[in-house]
């Protein structure tokens, strides 16, 4: 473990050098000692409730005749994995999630959501991510991951944020520029000193000069810790692929150098053919599963220090519909990981799943609204002061799951 | 040949460019002889916005027409004509001669077949040669898209055709669209563009492509899926906030039972039903799968009778106010500003209203208004009209061989053809596309354009060809309508370049490339 972090140490010497403090220096800065936090939004409204199961309710069992999860059974691995009298965890997830709830390094929060009704993708995740208040005019330059931000570090810069993204996310848009890049495919860094330098200065006083000059820069840092990957892999002989591989990547990264993180995972609108324990959502979760395993594998001792928040911005009908999948619904199911939780729980406000608990004889009602939730978590992470909080989420009493 | 040498000879041919020496392919006598006026910045820009960027056809276009009247030609193309090697390459596409309804019929059956298959190699096999033909198909139509941005004369078509499939977005990844999306763009987009906007939604209403993506196929009565109908409300028409309720999306959900698809024959139906049966290629309303009940639509009762209860929900709905401003909003984002000017959507959503939603004419009102003149320079370029200026720019004309090179950019960029898997379309904004991460990613596409031909000459089919060179982007063009109205930290990093190779990066790099 010391040898590669002691090449990395130099590789990030010899980069910044290599670019000079112009404009690099910034991103290099390891976060002060504290919190880490990764975001993983699903968008499309996965079907919390064919994740965390209400096998207690036959209810359930009776909405969703051909999708349902049978009820843990330890002779079947395709029956669900129980955690208490009520809830039960899909069995696609049952080595990874299911672990680590067993090792109280998980938790869930069901029934949490948005008070935004439109049932739009669309509206509702840009209303999830800006976080301000359902009333009043929105700002859509300003998300809850950028106020958070800027609460950590201050207003001007911002050293120690991350979105792994293709395009940086509405939760980040804030008053700093906040870097991007997906780690799907990360090849060679394709300019020298010399051409950064002159791309940079091409925008000097124009406003994507942050932008340009931090993209030059991560582009340079990324390409330097996949080639100490390169190196691991051949050592170890890791063939991790697809999220798991972007999850290992990430963790390096957020290791070494960001407090906060953010991806998001499509596919999880399953209008259509969902599948039980098996089939379309379940294979989306236990890849979901697996990545997080790794992600959490990777970041060593710092896992202890790091929580994962996985959201989507709505769920799903409660009853099947008529073609073996569930439309746009309400509340979901928040999931809450870390190496230091007070996990292996089930927590916030929740209700018994009968006839007539439903939210609009459809979907999950909300009962923890997911301002409350989040803000509750950031104030515990990094002890915020009530000022604080409200900056990150105005009109908002935070809700103490004590998971953290 | 060292940089400094190479630097000293192309800065040399620059200059003897702006004197009018060292002609290059012969045309160069022709700027001294040009009876019509310079380009004026607002020309440029203007022409930039109309356009997927300037190239030297469109300019002369321009500047031998006048604003008014290119435009007027814009928006009556009629039958434009591509250049010949161009016409000849999507000719010779497999989905120029296609009838989509057989493919559709082809392919479920072949699907049939193989999923009877023992498992093992064979099947895989025939999984894999089924796919790939799908993924050719819908290369095809990319490569078709990309060709007709580059090369066309009518651009302002090919900018909406851009526009609608992205308003009216599917995925070529969902069901089996890769064979339909092709026909999705040729017939239920490109004959509308600048149409009746009612004709739009009903031609993409009835497009397979379009049922399978929202899943209207699997809508029938006592078995509703109101996936289409909450986005023909929310993303295709009135937008969200525009005026409809849960209630309405239900009840238009329950209106549009039985729209679907269908490649095989027809069903069997009873005399009285058979009569309100509507077929086309694959597109069917099958009756025996509507709901005939009662229905009330944003406040009208809707009467059961079939198909025409389709016909009347969508007059219905795009005859709203709420319609006409959203989808002017929508145009103007595309076209003019990041925050449209209220009084400009207003006056153009009014002009809708008038014209029974007439595009040209509602496109006419924004490109001659103050506000659109106003609006000038501040546009960021999405990836795709970056990724196609840049080719015009760079080639002017000139016909590429292979489309691949471009298709990976945009996919790097993040904005791929019939790529984006939910239904709300690409962002229409800088916000979207103007991150740390996509600039990195952008100035390497320009690197890619700039210093090489990014295996743009190369056969579309077989091993590469290799072939050296780079385009030549200090060019007549460039001087005539560019160089005038560069920033002077651009003209700097282009004084820094040591390359020829260099100085194309940078100038596809600048402020001034990436606005238009």
């Amino acid at each position: 473990m010391n040898e590669p972090s002691m090449n990395r140490r130099r590789l990030l010497l010899g980069s910044a050098g290599l670019l000079g403090a112009g404009i690099a220096g910034r991103l290099f800065a390891a976060p002060s000692s504290g919190a880490r936090l990764l975001l993983v939004f699903l968008r499309g409204g996965y079907d919390s409730t064919n994740f965390l199961i209400p096998y207690s309710s036959s209810f359930y069992y009776e909405a969703r005749p051909t999708i349902a999860i049978a009820k843990p059974d330890p002779a079947s691995n395709t029956s669900a994995l129980a955690l208490d009298a009520d809830w039960a965890l899909a069995p696609a997830v049952r080595e990874s999630i299911g672990s680590m709830y067993m090792q109280r390094q998980a938790a869930f929060v069901p029934f949490t959501g948005t008070e935004d009704l439109s049932r739009s993708h669309f509206e509702t995740q840009d209303s999830i991510e800006l976080g301000q208040p359902m009333t009043g005019p929105r700002n859509f330059r300003s998300g809850f991951l950028g106020r958070l931000s800027a609460t950590l570090t201050g207003p001007a810069r911002d050293n120690s944020s991350i979105a792994f993204t293709e395009a940086l996310p509405l939760a980040f848009e804030g008053a700093a520029t906040v870097p991007n890049l997906s780690l799907k495919n990360v090849g060679k860094p394709p300019f020298d000193e010399r051409q950064a330098r002159i791309l940079s200065d091409m925008y000097l006083g124009h406003h994507l000069a942050p932008a340009v000059s931090n993209g030059l820069e991560l582009r340079h840092e990324v390409a330097q810790e996949m080639a100490e990957e390169m190196s691991a892999a051949n050592r170890n002989a890791i063939n991790t692929k697809g999220f798991e591989l972007e999850a290992e990547r990430m963790a390096r990264l957020m290791r070494d150098k960001y407090r906060i993180g953010f991806i998001d995972i499509g596919g999880w609108d399953t209008h259509v053919g969902e599948g039980g324990a098996q089939g379309a959502l379940a294979s989306n979760l236990s890849s979901l599963g697996r990545g997080l395993q790794v992600f959490s594998s990777s970041l060593g001792a710092e896992w202890n220090h790091t929580v994962v928040v996985v959201l989507s911005e709505f769920g799903r009908t409660f009853r099947e519909n008529g073609n073996r999948g569930t439309d746009h619904g309400h509340g979901t199911v928040y999931w809450v990981l870390g190496g230091s939780i007070s996990g292996g729980t089930i927590v916030g406000e929740q209700r018994r799943l009968v006839q007539g608990a439903l939210f609009q004889d459809r979907d999950y009602p909300v009962l923890n609204d997911y301002r409350s939730v989040l803000g509750g978590l950031f104030r515990s992470l990094w002890s915020l002061s009530p000022e604080q909080s409200s900056r990150i989420f105005a009109q908002t009493s935070l809700l103490d799951l004590k998971l953290v | 040949m060292g940089p400094e040498r190479s630097g000293i000879i192309w800065r040399c041919l620059a200059i003897s460019l702006i004197v009018g020496g060292c002609a290059t392919r012969g045309e160069d006598s022709r700027v001294a002889t040009a009876p019509l006026r310079a380009m004026r910045r607002d020309d440029t820009l203007w022409l930039e916005r109309a356009s997927f960027g300037l190239d030297s056809a469109s300019v002369e276009s321009y500047r031998e027409l006048g604003r008014e009247r290119f435009l007027e030609r814009q928006l009556h193309p009629g039958e434009a004509a591509l250049p010949a090697p161009i016409a000849a390459e999507i000719a010779a596409l497999e989905i120029s001669h296609a009838d989509p309804a057989k493919w559709l019929a082809d392919v479920n059956a072949q699907y049939k077949l193989i999923n009877a298959m023992p498992d093992g190699a064979d099947k895989e096999q025939a999984r894999k040669a089924i796919n790939d033909r799908g993924t050719r198909l819908a290369y095809e139509a990319v490569r078709r898209d990309l060709l007709r941005a580059v090369y066309s004369p009518a651009q302002l078509q090919e900018q909406m055709v851009w526009f609608w499939l992205n308003h009216f977005s599917v995925f070529q990844y969902k069901a089996n669209l890769r064979w339909l999306v092709g026909d999705y763009e040729e017939r239920a987009i490109r004959p509308h563009v600048f149409g009746h906007f009612k004709d739009l939604v009903m031609a993409s209403l009835q497009h397979p492509a379009m049922l399978q993506y929202l899943d209207n196929n699997q809508n029938a009565a006592g078995h509703i899926n109101e996936n289409y109908a909450r986005e023909l409300l929310e993303l295709h028409t009135l937008g969200v906030g525009g005026g409809y309720s849960q209630h309405d999306v239900q009840e238009l959900a329950r209106v549009l039972t039985g729209v679907g698809v269908n490649a095989g024959d027809a069903p069997k139906l009873k005399p009285e039903m058979q009569r309100l049966y509507v077929r086309s290629g694959a597109f069917e309303f099958n009756p025996a799968r509507h709901d005939f009940g009662a229905k009330t639509l944003l406040g009208h009762p809707v009467t059961g009778q079939g198909f025409g209860e389709v016909e009347y929900a969508v007059g219905l709905i795009v005859s709203q106010p709420a319609c006409a401003r959203f989808v002017s909003r929508q145009l103007a984002l595309y076209f003019v500003a990041d925050d449209p000017p209220p009084a400009l959507v207003e006056r153009m959503a009014q002009t809708f209203m008038h014209t029974d939603g007439d595009i040209a004419a509602v496109l006419h009102e924004m490109f001659m208004s103050r506000e659109f003149a106003a609006a000038l320079g501040g546009k960021f370029k999405d990836p795709t009209r970056y990724v196609v200026s840049a080719i015009r720019f760079a080639y002017d004309g000139r016909p590429i061989s292979n489309t691949r090179p471009m298709l990976n950019w945009l996919n790097g960029l993040g904005e791929a053809p019939y790529g984006r898997q939910t239904p709300d379309g690409y962002p229409l904004t800088e916000l979207g596309w103007a991150s740390s991460g996509q600039m990195s990613r952008r100035f390497e596409i320009a690197r890619a354009i700039g210093a090489g031909n990014a295996g743009l000459f190369d056969p579309e089919e077989g091993a590469a060809a290799g072939a050296a060179g780079f385009p030549q982007l200090s060019n007549r063009l460039y001087f005539e309508a560019v160089e005038p109205f560069l920033a002077a930290h651009t003209k700097e990093a282009l004084n820094r370049a040591n390359t020829q190779q260099e100085w194309n990066t940078f100038l596809l790099s600048s402020p001034e490339f990436s606005y238009e």
